[in-house]
């Protein structure tokens, strides 16, 4: 075998493009720090948090009121919750080579059929009036996850088109079920998803938290994130290994639709309302840009949950900091453009090249860069 | 497979032969727009016998002159997609081409000059794209999103609040009408958009540039081997598509006379659907401008048609597209899989 | 060496030069110091085995890689091409293998893409379809122009891209690995439209894995070994034991090993079962029904040219495509696959022919694609324990001599043969009954190709069925115990491996189609 010589270059000289640096395995080096795919989007991020207690010292505090935390970081918390439960199906749709567009609209749907329940019922404060509409919305989620999945896993739709199905029918379908109305309730136990606090934290955040170290755990401790990846890397090889390419597939659609059905009831908590032309507007472009700024690549295989976190921390932060600046509101599409524009620039293969070429020549140690 | 073999085989000894076999290739590739034509005839055969006055001329040119600009956008379109690419920002790009033209007119600069930079606005968006996706090798999905950020922050940055448009030349197009008495009429608006299905139409099956656009679709490694200019094949169809944006946007400014930020939210949605029901598929190589053409007036009819109907909710749009979608994709993933 | 310049078909200036070429990657140097002359109307071999750098130089001639050191000149002009295109502007035209045009356009635009007939106003079709005729004409290719190019195999598709290069007036082809699937008469096909060429002045560049093919149609060769040249020669000068001496760059220990090692004696096993009895299986426009058994400790090999069901068959057995006619018994019962997990339930394994896109998980790392098949057993909730993962991923890479030995190395970066035993190692783990092999040697080198052999004959005498698929006849018979002879998505025949069982034995029966 003429394969070249399996050992690592000698030390000192500053490994050649490594592979991207992989779990678990740290090396404190400032150059391997700035390499990992992480490094950028945090930089935004703690740049956006200076940038708000430089404007206003006392956004980084914490306060405690009747029990309750209140400040910046809790409240980045409490915004990140629905964007970071649509991010997380996203991460692992675009992990198998997909994408789901239908998430606002399942989001739509899913407060249009909880309020509508909740509105019809006598007693709108019993909790078990809530729960059945809860549980109720996240059946009809799932039955949409369902579908999802089976027009990409059997069918075989570009995954695009499939959701663009229900991205372009669900608000009709939210609406048909609102009857055109914005339908708002008065219920306690709902109010409390959104609005609520639980050992001096908000519901919402703790709901978030706890799908994203259930998917962390699901994933990493079984053998779904292996696999799911080894699906989004090669389809047809994985199935040849005996790998059910299909119940995977469909079990990433089935689960995006969950968490945007649950994120979709967070919602219509937080506003008591169900808008069905509104909810959960354009969340599908920010959930992608989540998880493309997490590091996770659209075109499938490695995927980085912890990254999507980031990357929802840095939209959330993104549009706070926007209003703590005295920025109008209505401009952060334009930052947004911006942080996207330089994340995906310094995270693109090209700009990675030039810096890992000039970091090399900066070291001046004679290794020959070819291609 | 046999019969196949004949018929490739045989054509040189006679031209019967030949264009029998050609015509049977041709047909396949034309079968998902024969599929949207009989959906449009069946909708206008449907309308017309449910509603008087629906096979009206004033009700087919109301059809080309409501949807001029979604027929520039799908254009546009259909160039980005046949690549392979997508393009979310169109949009955006049309408010943006509203704004800058409303904001324009409202500093008192002639139409002479805020027409074309209304226009030359999409085109500098689409180049940057192109820049994005070409250079910086950024999926066309990330990238157009980006820009569709960028034009809808720029819009509100132009124009927070809405501007309505008073210049003359505007106003002059917006009411200009030719046509007969009863009501077959067209507008300035509808002869631009049918200029740009010409133009498309000329680009892609009669120059080089078009049938690199096709190639790259079908496979971009090849095409780049083949030694084609696949780089500035994919960054031109983003100044394409951005261009046709900010045409359409300015087609927007003349129907609504007004430049307001929150124009075309969803638009790039309406555009990608007439494209996919016009026959086009998402992954590239395969699809006519036609196509996106009829797709467009698929999309206008269910319009059309839910106006006439009068009870229903308009909630069933939206549906209806759906279903329809829904229809087109699994009808053409059968033709691919029957074709293999 | 002494050089063969001005001899057969070799007259005059070289039209490529290329001197000193070397080119580094992170870690390997992949040419070092290369000198490679090529001279107009000659076939030349790039020779070499995986890994010795000939698409490395390649590359380097047609701008797809850049140069660290060296000269090219091109038709007496130095030159150093940023791309494909530009090579081909200068008359370099290089067909691959994998063929690369665009299926969903028509021949005629295949040929013409770029250099379609203009008048004013846009393309002229009717003038371009012409030319694209006539340029096929020229190769004798009779195909129609407006057919889709995707109607046609992947043989004529090759000639197509032939085609397309000649429209461009190349002075150089280079044809890389233009016959790894061709069948013989393709074969024949491709080397009239090379002789053509060569008539006309062209210098081609051809390479490829079969020495039969490149002595059949050679003028020169250059050899290549670990990115070093090892020497030019005539092809008639040098016989096929010393340049397969010259690229491996050692004794003929394994050659002569595999050559002469005799046939595997067939033990008498007949008193089992068979593990797997196929009954009349097969499935419309991929194989017609045919019965096979295959015994415990039992290699059989399918022979028959490439097209002719030997892959087709090998997915049935597995369950990759379904079957609708027949039964199969798996252990003496009868059994249904419905999918490839269900073949591996029944402790049936298929090791496909294409092992990037259907064997490897590129981005996955070793230790992942070995545990792939285990984990694909016990579904996705349970996962392989870590201690048993690290303990079977070590045990194959040390049994395999898997290279690198590293586990957490990323598999798409291993060599061909190494990615082959990997997926050996990924089945291997999952304790099979029945191995069902398609080409587990192609495209890798003599030694890895030796090992492979190696191992599929232990594991048969250990007591593993196995089905073995190779295009090449001397390796399947060197290993079955019994071979299938298939043509036409059909088996013909099915004969015991005796020692009178001869290639030119095998190749008749294909031909004749088992009719004697």
């Amino acid at each position: 075998m003429s394969s070249p010589d399996p050992t690592p270059p000698p030390a000192g000289a500053p490994a050649p493009a490594p592979a991207p640096v992989a779990a678990g395995e740290r090396r404190f080096s400032l150059g391997a720090l700035v390499r990992h795919r992480l490094f950028w989007p945090l930089v935004a991020l703690v740049v956006l948090l200076v940038a708000s207690v430089v404007k206003s010292p006392q956004f980084l505090q914490v306060t405690v009121l009747d029990g309750h935390l209140f400040g910046g970081p809790v409240d980045i918390l409490r915004r990140s919750a629905v964007l970071l439960l649509v991010a997380l199906g996203m991460t692992l749709v675009i992990a198998t080579r997909g994408i789901d567009l239908s998430v606002g609209a399942v989001m739509a749907i899913a407060g249009a059929v909880a309020l509508t329940q909740i509105a019809a019922s006598p007693s709108p404060d019993s909790v078990t009036t809530v729960t059945t509409a809860i549980l109720s919305a996240l059946v009809v989620c799932l039955v949409i996850g369902v579908f999802n999945g089976f027009m990409v896993s059997v069918v075989g739709i570009q995954p695009i088109v499939a959701t663009l199905v229900i991205m372009t029918a669900g608000r009709g379908i939210a609406m048909l079920i609102t009857g055109g109305q914005i339908t708002t309730v008065n219920s306690g136990p709902y109010k409390t998803l959104a609005s609520g606090f639980w050992l001096g934290l908000p519901v919402a955040a703790l709901i978030a938290a706890f799908f994203f170290a259930v998917t962390a755990f699901v994933t990493r401790r079984t053998a779904l994130g292996v696999l799911i990846e080894s699906v989004g890397i090669n389809p047809t090889a994985s199935r040849l290994a005996g790998v059910r390419a299909r119940t995977i597939i469909w079990i990433v659609y089935v689960l995006c639709a969950l968490f945007a059905g649950i994120a979709g009831i967070l919602q219509s908590s937080n506003i008591m309302a169900a808008d069905s032309n509104n909810a959960g507007l354009f969340i599908e472009l920010d959930a992608i840009l989540a998880v493309v700024i997490g590091g996770t690549s659209l075109a499938g295989g490695k995927f980085s949950l912890t990254g999507t976190l980031v990357g929802v921390l840095v939209i959330t932060t993104l549009t706070l900091s926007i209003t703590i600046l005295g920025i109008p509101v209505s401009a952060v599409s334009l930052f947004k453009a911006l942080v996207v524009i330089a994340v995906c620039l310094l995270q693109s293969p090209v700009v990675r090249h030039k810096m890992r070429a000039r970091r090399r020549a900066q070291a001046a140690v004679p290794v020959e860069v070819a291609a | 497979m046999a019969t196949q073999q004949i018929l490739e085989v045989e054509p040189q000894a006679g031209a019967g032969a030949s264009s029998l076999a050609s015509r049977w290739q041709l047909d396949r590739r034309y079968l998902p727009v024969l599929g949207t034509l009989v959906v449009l005839v069946l909708m206008l055969v449907i309308g017309g016998s449910r509603y008087e006055n629906f096979l009206s001329g004033r009700v087919m040119a109301n059809l080309l002159i409501n949807n001029s600009f979604l027929i520039v956008l799908a254009v546009g379109m259909t160039f980005v997609i046949l690549t392979g690419g997508i393009d979310l920002s169109v949009g955006a790009v049309v408010a943006l081409s509203t704004c800058l033209s409303a904001w324009m007119f409202t500093r008192g600069w002639s139409a002479a000059i805020a027409i074309p930079a209304s226009i030359l606005v999409g085109t500098l968006i689409g180049y940057l794209v192109g820049l994005m996706v070409h250079v910086f090798e950024i999926q066309p999905f990330i990238a157009t999103l980006a820009a569709m950020f960028l034009a809808r922050g720029l819009c509100y940055l132009v124009a927070p609040e809405s501007i309505p448009i008073t210049d003359p030349t505007i106003v002059a197009l917006s009411q200009t009408r030719w046509g007969t008495a009863d009501g077959l009429v067209i507008t300035p608006s509808g002869v631009v958009a049918l200029v740009v299905v010409a133009v498309a139409f000329v680009l892609l099956h009669y120059t080089r540039f078009g049938r690199t656009v096709y190639a790259i679709g079908g496979n971009e490694q090849s095409a780049r081997l083949m030694g084609l200019p696949v780089a500035r094949t994919k960054v031109l169809v983003y100044v394409i598509s951005g261009t046709c944006a900010g045409l359409g946007g300015f087609l927007f400014a003349v129907f609504s006379r007004s430049g307001y930020s929150l124009t075309g939210i969803g638009m790039e949605l309406d555009a990608i659907a007439a494209v996919v029901i016009g026959g086009t598929l998402l992954t590239g190589g395969s699809g006519f401008v036609l196509g996106s053409v009829l797709g467009v007036a698929v999309l206008g009819l269910i319009q059309t048609i839910i106006t006439f109907e009068g009870t229903l909710s308009s909630w069933w749009t939206k549906i209806v597209i759906g279903a329809l979608l829904l229809v087109f994709v699994v009808l053409q993933r059968l033709l691919v899989v029957r074709r293999r | 060496m002494t050089d063969a310049a001005g001899s057969t078909g070799a007259p005059g200036a070289p039209v490529v030069e290329m001197t000193g070429i070397s080119i580094a990657f992170p870690g390997v140097k992949a040419l070092d110091g290369v000198d490679f002359r090529l001279f107009p109307g000659e076939v030349h071999a790039l020779m070499g085995e995986n890994g010795a750098g000939k698409s490395t130089l390649i590359k380097a001639l047609t701008g797809v890689y850049a140069t660290d050191s060296g000269r090219i000149v091109v038709g007496g002009q130095e030159r150093s091409f940023a791309g494909p295109a530009e090579a081909q502007a200068a008359g370099i035209s290089t067909v691959y293998q994998e063929v690369n045009l665009c299926d969903n356009l028509s021949v005629a635009e295949n040929v013409m893409l770029g250099h379609e007939v203009r008048r004013a106003g846009g393309i002229d079709w009717r003038a371009t379809r012409a030319a694209a005729r006539e340029h096929l004409r020229a190769l004798d290719v009779d195909i129609h122009p407006s057919s889709s190019l995707s109607s046609h195999s992947l043989a004529v598709q090759q000639l197509v891209a032939i085609s397309r290069a000649m429209v461009v007036d190349a002075r150089v082809l280079i044809l890389d690995e233009p016959t790894s699937s061709l069948d013989a008469d393709e074969v024949a096909k491709l080397f009239d439209v090379v002789r053509t060429l060569r008539a006309r002045g062209v210098a081609i560049l051809f390479v490829s894995h079969f020495l039969d093919q490149v002595y059949a149609i050679s003028d020169r060769m250059t050899v290549l070994r670990n990115g070093q040249l090892v020497g030019e020669y005539r092809t008639a000068e040098l016989d096929r034991v010393e340049l397969v001496q010259k690229m491996i760059g050692r004794s003929l220990e394994v050659l002569e090993r595999l050559e002469e090692s005799p046939k595997p004696q067939i033990a008498e096993r007949r008193d089992t079962t068979p593990y797997l009895q196929a009954i009349g299986l097969g499935r419309k426009g991929s194989i017609e029904p045919f019965d096979l058994d295959v015994y415990p400790g039992e290699v059989v090999g399918l022979a028959g040219l490439l097209g002719s069901g030997r892959t087709e068959l090998a997915r049935l057995l597995y369950g990759a495509d379904r079957a609708d006619t027949g039964s199969l018994h798996v252990d003496g019962d009868v059994t249904r696959l419905r999918s490839p997990r269900s073949a591996l339930a029944h402790g049936i394994v298929y090791s496909s022919e294409s092992r990037k896109t259907e064997g490897i998980i590129g981005d996955l790392t070793v230790r992942e694609n070995i545990v792939l098949g285990i984990q694909a057993e016990r579904g996705w909730l349970r996962r392989v324990p870590q201690r048993k993962a690290d303990e079977v991923v070590d045990q194959y890479i040390r049994a395999l001599g898997i290279r690198p030995a590293n586990p957490d190395a990323v598999a798409g970066n291993l060599s061909g043969g190494n990615q082959q035993k990997v997926l050996l190692a990924r089945w291997l783990a999952t304790a099979p009954k029945l191995l069902l092999l398609d080409e587990p040697t192609r495209g890798i080198d003599v030694g890895a190709k030796a090992e492979i052999q190696r191992l599929v004959a232990e594991l048969a005498e250990q007591g593993m069925a196995v089905v073995f698929i190779s295009a090449e006849l001397e390796e399947v018979l060197r290993l079955s115990h019994r071979l299938a002879v298939l043509r036409d998505r059909r088996k013909v025949a099915e004969l015991a491996n005796t020692d009178d069982v001869t290639t030119d034995a095998v190749v008749d029966l294909i031909a004749s189609g088992g009719q004697q």
